[in-house]
């Protein structure tokens, strides 16, 4: 079957249907929905940086004996919470957006640009990395988007920026025994899987040049100065056969003039042109959806509000329904959103509501909330998301957990609808009012082919 | 270019036809083949081999590395008068002094150049090489090895844990489970799903495993508490399945890529891993002495120390076997060395020797598996060459 536009964009581009909202029903007004997604949620990385000293201050009090260990348990347990702020307030914001296609494009760009948080600051830090290097470029060119993520604490963190050095810079060359050198990790994954692609046309020697170009850049929680030339590798840096920095130039601008020419290669336009498809459409997506993309992406140097439109309107969403397997995060947020559950609602919830509804349960799914298992992020294969244990997790979800957030719980007929429109397929049709009670027929819904895949 | 994409979605499309069969179905035990047990460990993220096994005895090791893989002199427990352990591990030096340890060194799949994480542990788990065209490279080496077993059923190979395992993906039927999953459902439910998911290939065989495994799992007693606790439990259940009718099994232990504060990178993970084999020899019992472990990473990592106080992207690696059925105590493999001239590409360790060999000749002192079926088919195109004679 053909659903209508009204249920493609809120199945395909945005977390689903919801008995709160109408379903867009033209391409305007799914576009207008990133508009109010560029709104940061407020985390930033002034915060997360102080939240660091705090710690860093607690622990060295800790060993001199002027913080007790239970100031310290405390300090720790606050921050920590706040990893579950973030988590709450990003579904939140998807509960509430009428069309969702701005907040799926935040879950798209903040995987392809993927950290992961390994400490209670850093789980801050990564609230305000969606807030300040993704959500103001939504709209915008991509080209900034890269250079915003590419020099991000979190980025520089996560990716050893932090501890690269210019092996011939002053900063090293006085302290001669100290073995400080060069890191090529974000250099590495900056050409691999930001942009370029790993089938792409580079080197290890562009890796390297990169990786040398990149030094000064740099991240103290107790300083917000970005880029210090005393530690920037001396001399200009060949990148796929352009030349960059070298004697007189500004560091910072010579690292975004290469990062705009890796945003503007055509191999990148391919390589994010084919990403977009395969999350938005199919694993194996429609030639034409990703050439008419890359096209876009080409004509317009990387606006990305051109690509998104490209997107929202393309007839191969309507090709290829239910083709995707909703990841876990996708699928929480379309079953909260079916349930008419509000945001308001998820964001009072307590430390073990949101362990038992949201936090666990993600985890269980294979989808632990930040913590890709590396820097290419979560796969798309709906072979990846529906295995065993992963399925057992989302049908024990969707047996407990409706109950605990709806009292009386939906009709399961009227849930059915509310959920899939006239989308649903006649065996689930059937199914549903078979059930034995509201409980399992609530469950029979969510847990459908129908409602996991979009 | 090989992409998980593609080879996870030949792997599945395959599996969801082997796997009609009818949710409720209950599982038949066919005989199972032999006693022996094979487990694969896949180190995700690229674990520096000079740091595990290190080759102190090699005098431009101290060149290299001026804090890493500093040997004896730093703590590391002396292996045999040329290599010494990463003190992370020393809780492992009963098994290499009972002969149950060994490593082979200077190893490497046939992934050179491009240095990406998620390229070489595709190519590691296919088990492929470099030259075959995409098409070809379907599915894991652990799923073309079970095609080969005579009597295997879907409860012969099983992967543990949360992640999709490449390396079990494929025609034959295996199956998949995480020590925290659970499904309770009651029977009209049951029958309900199995109503909804019939003409959906993917799911209806994914319920009908977790049905299948979910009911015939015994309570497991772990202690999955602790730093460890994650490793100890996928070691325990995969103990649990390999004390039954399961002869192959396979999990991943990832975080390996220690580009700063290796020390600290790996040794977290050294743990994780001393955990996981220890974990198998206790909870295997008698079964011990006729399994090998082998724990296997993508790539290995730059000889030189970077300035961040850990290692870059690299070629060459070390690969861990363990185990009853493992001739151990000694380090396998020729040593290229690490002066002027002996590195590859000026930055890593020179591989001397594809790491699918050591898999090939375990496969076959294991299951018998013939050699020309190892090299056409499992490992298509390799020369397993003479044997090493790494099981006993």
């Amino acid at each position: 079957m053909t659903p209508a536009y009204p249920e493609l964009a809120a199945i395909r581009l945005g977390y689903g249907l919801s008995p709160r909202h109408g379903a867009p029903d033209h391409a305007a007004l799914v576009l207008e929905s990133v508009q109010a997604s560029t709104v940061p949620e407020g985390w930033t990385a002034e915060q997360a940086s102080r939240a660091q000293s705090e710690l860093d201050a607690a622990r060295k009090g800790v060993k001199e004996q002027t913080v007790s260990m239970e100031e310290y348990r405390a300090l720790n347990q606050r921050l920590n919470g706040q990893r579950l702020e973030v988590l709450r307030g990003r579904i939140a914001r998807a509960l509430d957006a009428p069309a969702g296609f701005g907040e799926r494009l935040v879950q798209f760009w903040a995987d392809h640009f993927t950290t992961v948080a390994q400490n209670p600051p850093q789980q801050i830090m990564a609230g305000a990395f969606v807030d300040e290097a993704i959500r103001p470029h939504l709209n915008g060119r991509f080209a900034d988007m890269l250079v915003a993520s590419s020099t991000h604490p979190m980025m520089l963190v996560y990716l050893n920026q932090n501890s690269s050095y210019g092996p011939n810079s002053p900063f090293v060359r006085r302290r001669p025994g100290r073995n400080l050198g060069l890191n090529e990790n974000l250099g590495r994954e900056i050409m691999e899987l930001h942009t370029l692609g790993v089938g792409a046309s580079y080197s290890q020697a562009d890796v390297r040049e990169l990786a040398e170009l990149l030094t000064g850049l740099t991240y103290s929680p107790r300083d917000p100065v970005r880029f210090r030339p005393q530690i920037a590798e001396p001399g200009a840096d060949r990148v796929l056969g352009r030349t960059y920095g070298g004697r007189g130039t500004d560091g910072m601008a010579e690292i975004a003039r290469a990062l705009g020419d890796l945003a503007a290669a055509p191999a990148t336009a391919d390589h994010i042109a084919r990403k977009l498809a395969v999350h938005f459409a199919a694993d194996d997506p429609p030639a034409a959806l990703v050439a008419d993309l890359a096209a876009t992406w080409r004509a317009s140097g990387g606006d990305l509000a051109q690509v998104n439109a490209v997107l929202a309107g393309h007839p191969a969403l309507a090709q290829t329904f239910r083709a995707k397997v909703r990841q876990p995060l996708d699928y929480l947020v379309a079953a909260l959103r079916a349930l008419g559950v509000s945001g308001d609602q998820v964001r009072a919830f307590d430390t073990p509501a949101t362990n038992q509804i949201l936090s666990g349960p993600l985890q269980l799914m294979g989808q632990p909330f930040n913590r890709a298992r590396g820097p290419d992020g979560w796969p798309e294969p709906a072979e990846a998301w529906i295995t065993p244990q992963m399925l057992s997790a989302r049908i024990a979800w969707a047996l407990r957990i409706p109950s605990k957030l709806v009292d009386p719980l939906p009709d399961p007929r009227a849930l059915l609808s509310a959920a899939l429109g006239n989308t649903a397929s006649p065996p689930l049709a059937a199914a549903v009012p078979r059930a034995e009670n509201a409980r399992e027929g609530v469950a029979i819904v969510l847990a459908s082919t129908d409602f996991i895949r979009r | 270019m090989i992409s998980r994409r593609l080879l996870l979605k030949s792997g599945a499309l395959a599996a969801c036809s082997a796997a009609a069969h009818p949710w409720l179905n209950t599982m038949t035990f066919a005989a199972a083949p032999g006693d022996n047990r094979l487990v694969v460990i896949v180190l995700r993220g690229a674990m520096d081999g000079l740091d595990v096994v290190q080759p102190y005895g090699d005098a431009n090791l101290r060149a290299l590395r001026a804090e890493l893989s500093a040997g004896p002199d730093k703590g590391a427990p002396d292996l045999d008068g040329f290599y010494s352990l990463h003190p992370e591990l020393a809780e492992l030096m009963p098994l290499w002094q009972a002969g149950q340890l060994a490593f082979a060194h200077a190893v490497a799949t046939p992934y050179r150049d491009k240095r990406s994480h998620f390229d070489g542990q595709d190519l590691l788990e296919a088990g492929t090489g470099n030259d075959l065209p995409i098409d070809q490279q379907k599915g894991g080496w652990l799923n073309r090895l079970l095609q080969d077993l005579p009597g295997a059923t879907g409860e012969t190979a099983y992967t543990v844990g949360t992640e999709e395992m490449l390396i079990l993906s494929g025609k034959a039927h295996a199956l998949s489970w995480a020590p925290d999953a659970r499904l309770a459902l009651s029977a009209q439910a049951k029958l309900l799903l199995s109503d909804v998911y019939h003409d959906d290939a993917l799911f209806r065989a994914a319920a009908a495993d977790a049905e299948a495994i979910g009911g015939s799992l015994s309570p497991l007693d772990i202690d999955g508490k602790g730093p460890n606790g994650d490793a100890a439990k996928l070691a325990a259940f995969t103990a649990n399945r390999l004390n039954g009718a399961t002869r192959i099994a396979a999990f991943s232990l990832a975080g390996w890529d220690s580009h700063a504060r290796q020390p600290q990178v790996i040794g977290r993970q050294l743990r994780q891993l001393s955990t996981a084999i220890l974990t198998l020899r206790d909870q295997l019992g008698a079964n011990w002495d006729r399994t090998t472990v082998l724990a296997m990473t993508e790539f290995g990592r730059t000889a030189r120390e970077n300035g961040s106080g850990g290692t870059d992207h690299g070629t060459g690696g070390a690969m861990l076997m363990a185990g009853g059925a493992v001739r151990g105590g000694r380090v396998y493999g020729d040593w290229p060395g690490l002066g002027d001239g002996q590195l590859y590409q000026q930055r890593d360790l020179l591989p001397t020797r594809d790491v699918r060999a050591y898999a090939g000749w375990a496969m076959r002192g294991l299951f018998g598996t013939d050699r020309a079926r190892i090299e056409g088919m499992i490992f298509p195109g390799l020369d397993l060459g003479p044997d090493p004679g790494i099981l006993l």
